[in-house]
């Protein structure tokens, strides 16, 4: 479990980037932090492993003030995915995916043996282990990136806008590849995120946050959707685009439901009938 | 060309005399360049004044350096050492600011990333930093090399012995074909440790082999897309 305890973080300049912000983050679940660009939300997540000291509060995984030992160890110990996959472009595929283990001191073999079975792990071909990043697609290197973070067997996994650079189509496969992910290894996650759709997909915890990390709503996607908190969020979560106000149609061989651009998106089917069925 | 072929032995014996005292001068500009860049990009205050500052050693008149120097360190006019350390004083000049640059041309997401899988700062510098930057130094370390393989003939004007004797000796005894195989011999010895330079760069940077074919595809393909356009 990660806590935030009335965390703050101001900048000389007079910036604020989070206010007194607090939250519990449940062990084993995935919690998505999405909010506009500018709300705080990475910053949040930095704080995490140290990339940035908050200037009040504090941050406890596991009931232990991370605050106290040493970042370096701190920040080993935890995986880390940031978008455009951030790998090291003078190591192969394999060296990427074997960094932590060799800082942590593991043997070169072996590490490289983890790094194979990593590949295999997050659907990468080991064709690939001597390859170097930039002779990898977009897709292909956010995976390295997954492996690289999942590589010291962390508990825990910060991705930040992880798929955001790459295109929708590929982005659909690295979603529905991590919710498998999650599905074998029930790491704790935290998921920051400015698309909503992608943070209902992923969340057991979203947390809709707006300028300064104030939290506008946390709760599950159902929950969300069903009552939002307030018009901001009902707005955000889609009343603008209306990709959500889904209305009934009758047609002959029972009832569709369609989209505001008229095209009918499914059936309505009766929970009553399904268990029959 | 007979002058040449009479006279082998004597230009060997300076190639290696010269190339001697060009390659220590090499070897302590780059080493001495790597503590001075790393400082200069480390620390903002520094950068301006170490940067200029070595860039303007260039401006020293080459014979004025060779004649200040032993004042300065109390070595002899005519020894290796004072003209090594002339030659290391250029090289730095070129040397420091390239460190500097190729720290710079770090991806700064780069640097964050390995931050956040747990490199301690020393370690980070020499395991992402320096080979990343290695590119750029490695373009400023070829300059260097042909630059002070090509002044370290200055030498023979206060007595330091090597190829430059050809330039003097020739042009005193009127032996034009002295002088030219003293300027083939300097060229030959600078085309021989750019080469080696950059199959050294190579074997050292394997990631950067692979890049320019990829490199060289994109501007291509940038090169096609005006036509296609216009084609249309």
């Amino acid at each position: 479990m990660i806590e935030f305890d009335a965390v703050s973080k101001s900048y000389p300049g007079g910036t604020t980037a989070v206010s007194d912000f607090s939250l519990e983050v449940p062990a084993h679940r995935t919690t998505v932090f999405v909010g506009s660009s500018g709300c705080g939300k990475t910053t949040l997540l930095r704080m995490v492993n140290r990339m940035v000291e908050p200037s009040a509060g504090s941050i406890r995984i596991d009931g232990q003030d991370i605050g106290s030992g040493s970042p370096v160890q701190l920040r080993r110990s935890i995986g880390y995915v940031m978008q455009n996959a951030g790998l090291l472009p003078h190591f192969t595929v394999a060296e990427n995916i074997a960094t932590v283990p060799r800082l942590k001191g593991t043997s070169r073999g072996k590490a490289r043996h983890r790094a194979l079975e990593l590949m295999a792990t997050v659907g990468l071909d080991s064709g690939l282990a001597d390859r170097y990043p930039h002779q990898l697609s977009g897709g292909q290197q956010q995976r390295v990136g997954v492996a690289r973070a999942l590589a010291p067997e962390p508990n825990i996994l910060l991705m930040d806008e992880p798929f955001g650079a790459v295109d929708p189509i590929v982005r659909t496969e690295l979603q529905q590849e991590l919710l498998r992910l999650q599905r074998e290894l029930g790491k704790t996650i935290i998921f920051v995120t400015h698309d909503i759709d992608e943070a209902f997909l992923l969340g057991d915890q979203v947390v809709i946050l707006s300028e300064q990390a104030r939290k506008l709503q946390v709760g599950t996607p159902s929950q969300i959707i069903e009552s939002p908190a307030n018009d901001f969020v009902a707005s955000f979560i889609g009343a603008e685009r209306g990709q959500r106000a889904l209305r009934l149609k009758q047609t002959p061989t029972g009832t569709v439901l369609v989209d505001p651009q008229g095209r009918t998106q499914g059936r309505l089917i009766d929970e009553n009938d399904l268990d029959r069925a | 060309m007979n002058w040449i072929l009479e006279n082998l032995d004597l230009i060997g014996t300076l190639a290696l005399e010269h190339l001697r005292q060009s390659l220590w001068a090499i070897a302590a500009g780059f080493l001495v360049s790597l503590p001075l860049g790393w400082a200069a990009w480390r620390y903002k205050a520094l950068r301006g004044l170490v940067v200029t500052g070595t860039g303007l050693l260039y401006t020293i008149p080459s014979l004025a350096l060779l004649m200040i120097l032993p004042v300065v360190t109390g070595m002899s006019a005519i020894s290796e050492a004072n003209l090594i350390v002339a030659l290391t004083i250029y090289a730095l000049a070129i040397m420091v600011r390239c460190v500097v640059d190729g720290l710079d041309s770090v991806d700064p997401q780069t640097r964050s990333a390995a931050t956040a899988m747990g490199y301690g700062p020393g370690r980070r510098f020499a395991a992402v930093e320096l080979p990343l930057a290695g590119p750029v130094i490695l373009a400023g370390l070829r300059v260097t090399s042909v630059s002070t393989i090509s002044l370290a003939t200055v030498g023979i004007l206060v007595g330091v012995t090597n190829l430059g004797y050809l330039f003097t000796n020739g042009l005193q005894r009127r032996i034009i074909p002295e002088v030219l195989a003293g300027v083939l011999a300097v060229a030959l010895i600078a085309l021989i440790i750019d080469l080696l330079l950059v199959l050294a760069g190579r074997w050292l940077m394997p990631w950067t082999a692979a890049q320019p074919r990829r490199a060289r595809r994109a501007r291509r393909a940038r090169n096609r897309a005006p036509q296609a356009v216009g084609t249309r």
